[in-house]
């Protein structure tokens, strides 16, 4: 018998090294979560996986992407609290970014809409930041919008650890500084050997990174999270 | 609670509603037609104030308004607090009212700009000059949601919301209930 730990009172097994959502995805059980992607090693960046940990002194938050299972750990995952949190962090990256919906090739695919969805973002609550995110169109099969970008860094890690090509780099300072850099003299897309088979091209959880001729394929109604929620779909394999 | 005052005059008074598009493109009205012959129902239990189905240019007291678009412009600005001061409910209805929507997707150029391309510099139907008929109300430099200027009671998603959404939020609030849209009703496209 493996040993276990509590989620939301369920009993979640796991192997020693595993991680809290490791070991909960493994289970079927959803922990929203938008930089995590079970391929990779944790970001642990973007907080919406934070869970509480009830130990003798109330409770600790922390990233359940990075902390490691541990036997007899109580864990609160999908609570009042913790939704709450959570909805407001994703308010946070909607107004600082330009998440148009209605005009997104990724629109029904999009982990940070089926995201907001489950968690019931009824509107961005605070004001918007319309910060200024010109686009990379120089590439010939692949399009960069970096106006709905989330700094998760998954294409930063893809192109170094799996493509080898290091195309992609988080840099600056501040909220409208940061941002994802091109790894070229010019700093545009088309002057790299990016492909658009990379491993990187296919790993955005949003509508940055898309292939060109080939948006809108799939008519509304029959994209992936209008099928189902995200948190249905633990078990299918992450994009 | 407020349940028991709320749900008493439902029976006995109809309900006052206005509507209203400021940026927007009037699809969320359009949607809202689409709840099709569910408005002679909604007509049993609510009236119209201002809105385009009546044609009254100024809203009287409301108990809902519902809202579609943002603010581009300052009489967007003047109808909202309008709105805002008669109804005592007031709903977001649609993307643009949400969060600008497809017009604030000019809010990273600048409005002279935009301007002088449109109809100055581009070959176009009115060469020569930009509109400043004092009739025309002055763009403001960003569009806006509408939440930023006035305080919003509920929003309801959607390019445009589906009919059976707006339904649901209708409903909902005429029996009293705080309005909820499960999977499939909630969408921001």
């Amino acid at each position: 018998m493996s040993a276990t730990f509590q989620l939301d009172g369920e009993d979640i097994p796991f192997t020693p090294g595993q991680t809290i959502m490791q070991a909960a995805k493994a289970a079927g059980v959803y922990i929203p979560h938008l930089c995590w992607h079970p391929d990779f090693p944790a970001h642990g960046s973007c907080k919406l996986c934070t869970v509480k940990l009830i130990d003798a002194h109330g409770g600790r938050f922390g990233s359940s992407c990075t902390m490691e299972a541990q036997a007899g750990m109580s864990i609160e995952n999908r609570t009042a609290e913790l939704d709450d949190k959570r909805r407001t962090l994703l308010q946070m990256f909607f107004v600082e970014g330009n998440h148009f919906c209605p005009s997104c090739e990724k629109s029904g695919n999009c982990v940070l809409q089926a995201t907001a969805y489950e968690l019931k973002m009824m509107s961005p609550h605070f004001d918007m930041f319309y910060p200024d995110r010109p686009v990379d169109a120089s590439h010939p099969d692949v399009l960069l919008d970096f106006n709905r970008c989330i700094m998760c860094s998954l294409c930063v890690t893809a192109s170094r650890d799996v493509d080898r090509k290091n195309v992609f780099a988080m840099g600056g300072r501040g909220i409208l500084g940061r941002k994802i850099h091109i790894n070229s003299e010019s700093g545009r897309l088309a002057d790299t050997d990016f492909a658009v088979t990379d491993r990187a091209a296919n790993i955005c959880p949003v509508g940055v990174i898309l292939t060109k001729r080939k948006g809108f394929a799939v008519p509304i109604g029959e994209r992936r999270y209008d099928k189902a929620p995200i948190s249905e779909q633990v078990k299918e394999p992450t994009a | 609670m407020n349940a028991p005052m709320n749900a008493a005059p439902v029976a006995t008074k109809k309900l006052k509603v206005a509507t209203t598009s400021l940026a927007g493109c009037f699809g969320c009205h359009m949607s809202f037609l689409d709840i099709d012959e569910r408005i002679l129902k909604l007509l049993e239990l609510v009236e119209f104030d201002r809105s385009p189905i009546t044609d009254i240019k100024h809203c009287g007291p409301c108990d809902l308004g519902l809202i579609e678009g943002g603010l581009c412009n300052a009489e967007n600005v003047h109808v909202l607090r309008e709105f805002r001061s008669h109804c005592k409910i007031l709903v977001a209805v649609g993307a643009c009212a949400i969060n600008g929507g497809l017009p604030a997707q000019r809010n990273h150029l600048d409005l002279r700009d935009i301007l002088e391309e449109v109809y100055q510099t581009e070959a176009g139907v009115s060469h020569g000059h930009i509109p400043n008929d004092p009739e025309l109300p002055l763009p403001l430099n960003k569009v806006h949601p509408i939440h930023e200027v006035v305080k919003v009671d509920y929003f309801l998603p959607g390019c445009p919301p589906p009919a059976d959404a707006i339904w649901k939020l209708l409903t909902d609030l005429l029996a009293g209930r705080t309005p909820t849209l499960g999977h499939g009703l909630m969408h921001y496209d």
